[in-house]
């Protein structure tokens, strides 16, 4: 039994569709969606300051989709053991992801669920695109997230 | 402000490149929770076989978002960005990004829907090196709301 991060790379003849890759839980907090503005240069307001975001009639300070879809491909980044074997990622952002506000606590605003499964395999491209659910509150908040990787 | 429906077929030439930086790579996963040695760690990268560190899957964003950037300042386009809501985004890479890559972008606008008081906007980025190599093609949606939307 292999432990998880250093696990081996997969072996596409391993591989058949519904295979689940791995699922994990990802805590978001206020903090990580100023990171993730300062390090995407995606500043726009609704992401950090509840005031404006109620403001446009949102729930309150949204999470970054781009925050969310880079977060949940690192599942499929760490099964692949390469970055660079990500070579199409794909996403529609169907629900907006609230975090509450729980500065000065060890308290999440936000837990995002994800999971992966073997979607499809492509033989001739020796590719599996890897289907990724991932759930915030029990609400899907990505649909049609594919990530096609590359296989040795 | 409707949105412009004359934007869909614009094209936005190559702005400022984009240098790729260690650091940014470094910055940029710890963003997204990644924590794959090869975005920190030179050595790392260089054993996977990467000449440099390797961006995450969705680097890609920071180019493609300043060439949008065009697009949503443009004062013909009508887009108010504070009412931009992100709908589709895809990322297809001809190569992985490394630190030392010169991006530049083009900015094709390849198409504009009416939803309502609002609209569907899709572009999509050319992403290449300087010396012309294709890095990555990159799509992105936005919808942009009406009043009440």
């Amino acid at each position: 039994m292999t432990t998880a991060g250093f696990a081996a790379a997969p072996v596409f003849e391993q591989l058949e569709t519904g295979l689940e890759i791995g699922r994990r839980e990802i805590a978001v907090t206020r903090a990580d969606l100023v990171r993730y503005a300062g390090a995407s240069g995606d500043f726009n307001p609704i992401h950090w300051n509840n005031d404006f975001a109620v403001g446009v009639e949102l729930p309150g300070v949204i999470a970054h989709g781009m925050f969310t879809m880079g977060a949940a491909v690192q599942l499929v980044v760490d099964w692949a053991g390469d970055p660079g074997a990500v070579v199409d990622y794909q996403t529609r952002f169907t629900k907006p992801v609230p975090v509450s506000d729980t500065t000065g606590t060890d308290e999440p605003g936000a837990v995002l669920e994800i999971v992966g499964t073997i979607g499809a395999l492509d033989a001739d491209a020796r590719t599996a695109r890897v289907d990724l659910a991932v759930t915030c509150a029990g609400q899907r908040v990505l649909t049609k997230a594919q990530a096609v990787v590359r296989l040795a | 402000m409707a949105i412009n429906p004359d934007l869909q077929g614009r094209v936005y030439p190559p702005a400022e490149a984009y240098d790729v930086a260690r650091e940014k790579i470094r910055e940029f996963a710890r963003a997204v929770k990644a924590g794959n040695p090869a975005h920190f760690d030179v050595e790392a990268a260089k054993s996977l076989g990467y000449a440099d560190l390797v961006a995450p899957p969705s680097f890609a964003i920071i180019v493609a978002q300043r060439a949008d950037a065009q697009l949503i300042a443009d004062p013909d386009s009508g887009i108010d960005f504070s009412r931009v809501v992100h709908a589709e985004q895809r990322f297809t890479h001809h190569r992985p990004i490394v630190a030392g890559d010169r991006l530049t972008a083009e900015l094709h606008v390849d198409n504009v829907r009416a939803m309502g008081g609002g609209a569907m906007i899709t572009t999509r980025a050319e992403i290449a090196s300087e010396s012309g190599e294709k890095v990555a093609t990159t799509t992105s949606s936005i919808l942009v709301r009406g009043e009440g939307q």
